[in-house]
């Protein structure tokens, strides 16, 4: 009798003290006026079935049919709130097709993830030109030029394969938007769910384009796992869903979309976007408080539809820019939010999905780098479970350059390693001294020969990887010598039977997708 | 015989200088390279095996993972101490023999510096690499290593300072050495932070060693012309 082998999550990186800009009291102060933004003005609600579900629920709900457009105000008192937070699962776990790339998040654990970037409209290639260096014109300098062009499905496979061998990189939100011609509304989830989960054994999450594609969608996940039940113990696949447009405003297609998700159970996440000077309030205080109450209203609505549907504390804050009122991704107010975002959540006790890493730079440089570094080492102190970190996402999150995903990758490795527990106990000390007195009898005095055995053990961080000459900086270059590396490694696909059942039941999906007929999507 | 030589040869690929000490793969244990070289004398194994069939035979598989970048410089280092201490016990048999080390290289950190990390080092590399090696210690008055030079007659002098101010010493050596009329008695290599080729050429050094393996390739290329 064959023995079934338990899946180990992955293991991301635990924080053992988070980054908290907040006190404990601040924390209470923005929940209660939170609190009282739901009971007061309360929310703008577009959608019919969401405000006829919190008022049987009990939240005071007046109609405004005769606005324009027609809408409903939906006031949701303490106790309704109180009874989502309490419902709302305190731990998530999402699936992989690969079981042991799951990602088993604790509402009060710091277990950081790292996932990949949402939906980019552009593709970013790098070609490299050769030019004479000035000085010395016998001296080949290798210059990178980006060349920007809209994404497309066979991009989405080539991304979600890098993803799968980028090794810090926990799970994959699908980061292009695939605008192939024979791409609609009417087919593009099926399509961009499985180019997603054919080329990455990691967790697949995505928003939903259009509510008609949630069926096959969940169908087309229930095969790749095995079936409803074997997909309810390992949800391969995860929605983002934006029902609440700031300032608290429910959306009406997007609530909908949200209310079928809960229905069906599939993990999701409430996510809020608002922006400090546009959207919500400049202060810090009133962003926060802002945010707070809409995402606590999504989670309530999710916990009212379908009780114990799992739900992701989504935040993604920013500042906005003053020279154009766009968002500033890389501004330092945007990671400050996004840390006292990740504080309330853990308040509550639900885990956190939040961002870095966007950075407001085009194209990869020093602007790119220092945004995103600023971003992705706070925010990631600050010990979010589910953290959207923008591999590869430029120009704040419309380009995805698969470059800047495997410098990410590289400074994602640093960071993990910044934000090791350090291990200083009475056995450590034992051996520290032992080493010591035995290094001061030697003649050189030399600590280097216990280097070895630590360095290979992966207790010390790696030299960085694309270190270039005493000349010239070549970080480029051997990044996108290492992206050709990893591209050239293979991805195990969805095995031909699954696919093509996939192909037989699910409507939509382009033949080029399926390798076993047609060859890999071009 | 040949299997305690061959244990000396994979004790040195790992880096074990004694029975104390872990080399890379954890399953090896028992004698390192300082057991096992005395295990070879007692047993009557020659001398040249020892050193050509051990020693020297596991250093350039050393050498050779080094270049493949599988191993590091602490590697190269540890393989390096472990022939250094063999070469230790070695030595009086060596000179009852009559057979000579590859050179005899003296190595000092000049006055007013008291750094010794690099010097070390090379020190280390050198000696695993076959040179007998004198550390003179740091922070030496110039005439002390003249009246060594004078004295011992080593075949290469090492200068070491990290400082940009102590680095001027290296050249005050090189005159007191002419004014001693040693200067052409003994090759002066200089290595350090705060040196480099330029001023090696501008003192009148004979080579400027970037790191302790350039010193070996020097040295080594001496032999060889």
């Amino acid at each position: 009798m064959s023995k079934e082998v338990k899946p180990v999550p992955r293991e991301g990186i635990v924080v053992e003290k988070p980054y908290e800009r907040l006190t404990g009291e601040q924390v209470k102060t923005i929940h209660r006026a939170s609190l009282e933004i739901l009971r007061d003005p309360g929310l703008v609600c577009f959608n019919g079935r969401a405000a006829d579900l919190f008022a049987a629920a009990g939240a005071d709900v007046s109609s405004a049919q005769k606005s324009s457009p027609p809408h409903w105000i939906v006031r949701i008192p303490e106790r309704l709130v109180s009874e989502g937070i309490e419902k709302a699962p305190k731990t998530v776990t999402l699936g992989a097709r690969n079981p042991d790339n799951a990602l088993v998040m604790k509402g009060d654990e710091a277990r950081v993830y790292f996932i990949t970037g949402s939906e980019t409209n552009i593709w970013l290639d790098t070609y490299f030109q050769t030019y004479g260096k000035k000085t010395d014109p016998t001296v080949e300098i290798e210059v990178p030029e980006f060349i920007p062009r809209r994404g497309t499905i066979a991009d989405l496979c080539m991304s979600a394969h890098l993803s799968e061998h980028l090794d810090t990189l926990d799970g994959f939100i699908r980061n292009v938007n695939i605008q192939d011609r024979d791409i609609t509304e009417k087919n593009k989830d099926v399509n961009k769910f499985f180019a997603s989960l054919n080329n990455t054994t990691k967790h697949v999450q995505a928003g939903l384009t259009s509510l008609s594609q949630l069926d096959p969608v969940v169908k087309m996940a229930e095969i790749i796992a095995g079936g409803r039940d074997a997909l309810k113990r390992n949800p391969i696949v995860s929605l983002i869903c934006c029902l609440i447009k700031s300032p608290l405003q429910f959306v009406d297609d997007t609530t909908e979309a949200f209310i079928e998700i809960c229905l069906r159970g599939i993990p999701v996440v409430v996510s809020s976007a608002p922006q400090a000077g546009s959207t919500a309030p400049i202060k810090e205080a009133g962003i926060l408080a802002q945010i707070n109450a809409e995402v606590l209203a999504g989670i309530t609505l999710g916990q009212i539809v379908n009780e114990g549907t799992p739900v992701l504390y989504g935040t993604v804050p920013t500042k906005t820019r003053i020279d154009t009122l766009s968002d500033s991704y890389g501004a330092v107010e945007t990671s400050q939010y996004t840390i006292d975002c990740t504080q309330l959540a853990r308040f509550y006790g639900i885990p956190n999905y939040s961002t870095s890493g966007v950075s407001d730079a085009r194209v990869p440089g020093q602007q790119s780098s220092v945004e995103r570094l600023f971003s992705n080492i706070t925010v990631a102190m600050s010990g979010p479970q589910f953290l959207h970190c923008a591999y590869g996402l430029l120009d704040c999150n419309s380009v995805f350059s698969p470059l800047q995903a495997v410098l990410d990758d590289a400074h994602f490795a640093m960071i993990k390693h910044f934000l090791r527990t350090p291990r200083i106990d009475d056995g450590e000390i034992g051996d520290i001294l032992t080493q010591i007195r035995k290094v001061m009898s030697t003649p050189q005095k030399l600590f280097i020969s216990y280097i070895r055995k630590v360095m290979r053990s992966g207790l010390l961080s790696p030299l960085y990887p694309f270190e270039g000459n005493r000349e010239q900086d070549r970080v480029f270059e051997l990044a996108f010598e290492h992206m050709k590396a990893l591209l050239a490694k293979p991805v195990e696909p969805v095995d031909r039977e699954k696919t093509r059942r996939i192909f037989d039941e699910i409507p939509g999906l382009l033949p080029r997708l399926n390798i076993y007929e047609e060859g890999r999507g071009s | 015989m040949n299997d305690l030589i061959e244990r000396l040869k994979e004790n040195v690929i790992q880096g074990r200088m004694t029975s104390d000490d872990e080399g890379i793969d954890d399953t090896l244990t028992g004698p390192g390279v300082v057991e096992l070289t005395r295990m070879a004398l007692e047993q009557k194994v020659t001398l040249k095996d020892i050193i050509a069939e051990g020693l020297t035979a596991g250093m350039e598989v050393v050498g050779e993972k080094f270049n493949a970048k599988e191993y590091y410089v602490p590697d190269m280092l540890a393989s390096a101490e472990a022939v250094s201490s063999a070469m230790d016990i070695l030595k009086p048999h060596l000179e009852a023999a009559d057979l000579a080390a590859k050179g005899k290289f003296a190595i000092v950190t000049v006055k007013g510096d008291i750094h010794d990390i690099g010097k070390n080092i090379v020190a280390i590399l050198l000696k695993g690499a076959g040179y007998e090696v004198v550390d003179l210690g740091i922070d030496v008055p110039t005439d002390r290593i003249v009246d060594y030079v004078r004295d011992k007659k080593p075949d290469y002098l090492g200068l070491s300072a990290l400082l940009t101010t102590t680095m001027l010493v290296m050249g005050d050596i090189i005159e007191a050495l002419k004014t001693a009329d040693l200067r052409d008695s003994v090759k002066v290599l200089i290595g350090g932070a705060a040196v480099s080729q330029e001023f090696a050429r501008e003192i009148g050094a004979d080579a400027y060693c970037a790191d302790g393996f350039e010193a070996v390739r020097i040295l080594d290329s001496y032999r060889q012309a």
